[in-house]
């Protein structure tokens, strides 16, 4: 067994009872993050306390009569009185989410999923490649390192949007990168006028950063074609496929393994992932229509 | 009466079988003919049951035939499985209703008590069978999630074995190790015998199963009987219809991702989803939220699935197994592949259904055995 799997088995696993059966949950604030992204700030309606989770771990979020879908959770897993989602509309059930008000009410089932390997990264570097809304899933990770910042090395974020206003939490990430126990770099697809930053896709980023490869943790989440190559890079770079993280994405309907929709080759992403150790998910990682 | 102590039930007796289940307030499911085939209902009497039939299979073929005797259990397997009982093609996991007209403001979710919780008695589950509910309770009621409308119905449920006496042409449980007798995992089993009088050699697995036979009239079970029933089973098992070589099978559709023969299997695959319905181990299901007009009143429905869908591997912007190559060897490196890794045995139990039913004929064991001599022929290509 792995470092990884061990952390798994320290897993604080849903509730008891009917894992199928949403439980009530209040909107308290909706924060527009970009034009098509918000995170909803929320607290259990009923039940006191929220459910301790692990960073990288999901909820399914339920909105009244539209559907449930996976949504990491976004928020801090340390300081945790109100339970935070950043979810970008797309499509039937997250536009439906994303029209909810304060005062609004949600189901949900969770926390489930595999976290990223926080504990594995002690005294190591990290490196975490975001792209996209691939960062909200990350930000809980990045809360614990900075938290415990002394446990840890160097800490880099490279992140990569499609344009300036696709930035997610940018007043946050200038507040980070004023602190200087952390590196942050931020690079977009396409720039536009104001914009004097760096273009060009995630990986031109990770020249810059510093890190000792073999010493090295990488999370990476973001489209599947952005982390093929990030993972190639690394690669490149001598970080070994057992040191380098990365979070799949499929179909889902239930988080319990029940409705078989979320397999991956050997894998359910449901439970044992969203985060596997590259190693694990090699032969099958970019493959077509696995 | 001693444990695995074996008995006789003439079968002009088995009636007191049904009886006694029934007096003990069991819903009686058994083999019946419905449609030109064997279907498993409610069965109230014997003469439900498809006494002097038999059923012929083949690939994309399925008839039933008249016997010369008047066997109650002379076929093998039809379309249905339990799994139909123990998780119901569609089921209500709750009703929610909206409290303020309309929004989304507050709204009640209720979880779905069934109005009636039927215990059920299975009779005439096959050896093949009694693995794919052992598999299904590996899948339903893990260690960290357990489906408890499934928990509860198969607690409950009371099931009668009855051992293969003989294999069917599309029949492959000694391959996978699940048949053709009972080995466990079951309340009572029966053997059917019809030489000289009709009877049946009847063994409790449970203690339910033992008190239920301690109320029917039988007699001990003379060596000669209880030889004879062991060397039907002896008889079937070396008579399968099928084969499928096990060994290195996993590691060897693991390297087979980027075959070209999955191409010709899609040329002849409908992607119709038959073979994963008919499945006694496939589990996947979906789920459906539905609304009334007036948008108060919300539904979740969860109903049965397959990997053989479009939708099924749909993210925002498209299917990731958009053709049907990939979905068919999603299907088949799960059963015989990954769910080695998932549950630790293999997801095929060697029903034979998939090839019966599949209206192109294709057999699973055909499409192993052709991957298996591509790849040795590849490999010893110069
Ligand atoms: C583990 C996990 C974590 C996620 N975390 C986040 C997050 O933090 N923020 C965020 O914005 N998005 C996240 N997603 C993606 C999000 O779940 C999809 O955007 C969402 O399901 C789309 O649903 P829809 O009804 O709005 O879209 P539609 O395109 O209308 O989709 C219809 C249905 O298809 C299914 N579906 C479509 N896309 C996906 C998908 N990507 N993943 C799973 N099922 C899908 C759902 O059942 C959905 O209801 C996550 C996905 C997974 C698997
Ligand atoms: S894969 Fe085919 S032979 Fe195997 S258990 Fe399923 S239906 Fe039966
Ligand atoms: S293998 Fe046969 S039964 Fe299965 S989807 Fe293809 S055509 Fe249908």
């Amino acid at each position: 067994m792995t470092a990884h799997a061990i952390e798994l088995a320290a897993n604080p696993r849903a509730p008891a009872g009917n894992p199928m059966l949403p439980v009530p949950y209040r909107v308290e604030r909706v924060r527009r993050e970009t034009y098509d992204t918000f995170t909803l700030e929320m607290v259990p309606a009923q039940a006191p306390g929220l459910a301790a989770f692990l960073p990288g771990q999901f909820n399914m979020l339920y909105a009244f009569g539209a559907g449930e879908v996976p949504i990491s959770i976004s928020g801090d897993p340390n300081d945790c009185p109100i339970l935070l989602h950043t979810i970008r509309a797309v499509g039937a059930v997250t536009k439906a989410l994303c029209a909810l008000k304060r005062g609004d009410m949600i189901g949900l089932r969770g926390p489930f999923g595999s976290g990223w390997p926080v504990k594995q990264a002690v005294d190591q570097d990290v490196v975490i490649l975001a792209g996209g809304i691939g960062l909200a899933p990350l930000r809980p990770a990045l809360y614990h390192l900075l938290h415990d910042r002394r446990k840890y090395r160097r800490i880099s974020l490279l992140y990569g949007a499609r344009t300036p206003e696709d930035i997610l939490y940018l007043r946050e990430l200038e507040r980070w990168r004023g602190q200087f126990d952390l590196e942050i770099d931020v690079t977009v697809d396409r720039g536009g006028a104001g914009w004097r930053g760096n273009v060009g896709v995630v990986t031109t980023l990770l020249p810059r950063a510093t890190f000792d490869p073999a010493g090295t943790i990488a999370m990476l989440c973001g489209p599947e074609v952005m982390m093929r190559f990030c993972v190639l890079d690394l690669r490149k770079c001598g970080v070994p496929p057992q040191r380098i993280f990365v979070s799949v994405e499929r179909n889902m309907q239930c988080g319990t393994g029940f409705c078989g929709h979320c397999q991956y080759g050997p894998a359910f992403i449901c439970k044992d992932g969203p985060v596997f150790s590259f190693d694990r998910v090699e032969p099958i990682f970019g493959k077509a229509e696995v | 009466m001693e444990a695995g102590e074996q008995f006789i039930l003439e079968a002009a007796r088995l009636g007191e079988l049904l009886s006694a289940l029934a007096h003990q307030g069991y819903e009686v499911i058994g083999p019946s003919i419905r449609d030109g085939a064997i279907v498993y209902e409610p069965v109230h009497t014997v003469d439900d049951l498809p006494r002097g039939w038999t059923d012929e299979q083949g690939p994309g073929y399925y008839r039933l035939r008249r016997r010369d005797d008047d066997a109650l259990f002379g076929f093998n397997v039809g379309p249905h499985s339990w799994k139909k009982f123990l998780y119901p093609a569609s089921h209500r996991l709750f009703t929610a209703t909206c409290q303020q007209n309309g929004t989304q403001g507050a709204f009640r979710i209720v979880e779905e008590v069934p109005s009636r919780q039927p215990r059920y008695a299975f009779l005439g589950v096959r050896a093949c069978e009694l693995h794919a509910i052992a598999i299904l309770d590996k899948v339903l009621a893990s260690p960290n999630y357990t489906d408890p409308d499934y928990k509860r119905l198969r607690e409950s449920t009371f099931l009668v074995a009855v051992n293969c006496t003989q294999a069917g042409a599309t029949c492959f449980c000694a391959s996978m190790g699940t048949g053709p007798g009972a080995d466990s995992g079951y309340d009572l089993v029966l053997t059917e015998l019809l030489e000289g009088s009709h009877r049946f050699v009847v063994r409790a697995g449970s203690s339910r199963g033992a008190d239920v036979l301690a109320a029917l009239t039988t007699r001990v079970a003379s060596a000669e009987e209880r030889e004879l029933a062991s060397s039907q089973l002896d008889h079937a098992a070396a008579h399968m219809g099928r084969q499928l070589d096990t060994g290195g099978l996993q590691a060897l559709l693991y390297r087979s991702y980027d075959h070209p023969h999955w191409e010709a299997i899609a040329q002849r695959c409908l992607s119709c989803a038959n073979c994963t319905l008919v499945c006694p181990t496939c589990f996947c299901t979906t789920i459906e939220d539905v609304t009334d007009l007036s948008g108060d009143h919300a539904e979740r429905w969860r109903r049965w699935d397959s990997c053989f869908t479009t939708a099924f591997s749909y993210l925002h912007g498209g299917s990731v197994r958009s053709s049907t190559k990939a979905r068919y060897r999603q299907w088949m490196v799960h059963k015989l592949a990954a769910w080695i890794d998932q549950f630790d045995e293999s997801g095929c139990v060697g029903c034979g259904r998939c090839i019966a039913w599949c209206p192109a004929g294709i057999d699973i064991t055909a499409e192993a055995r052709a991957l298996r001599e591509a790849q040795a022929a590849g490999a010893h290509a110069p």
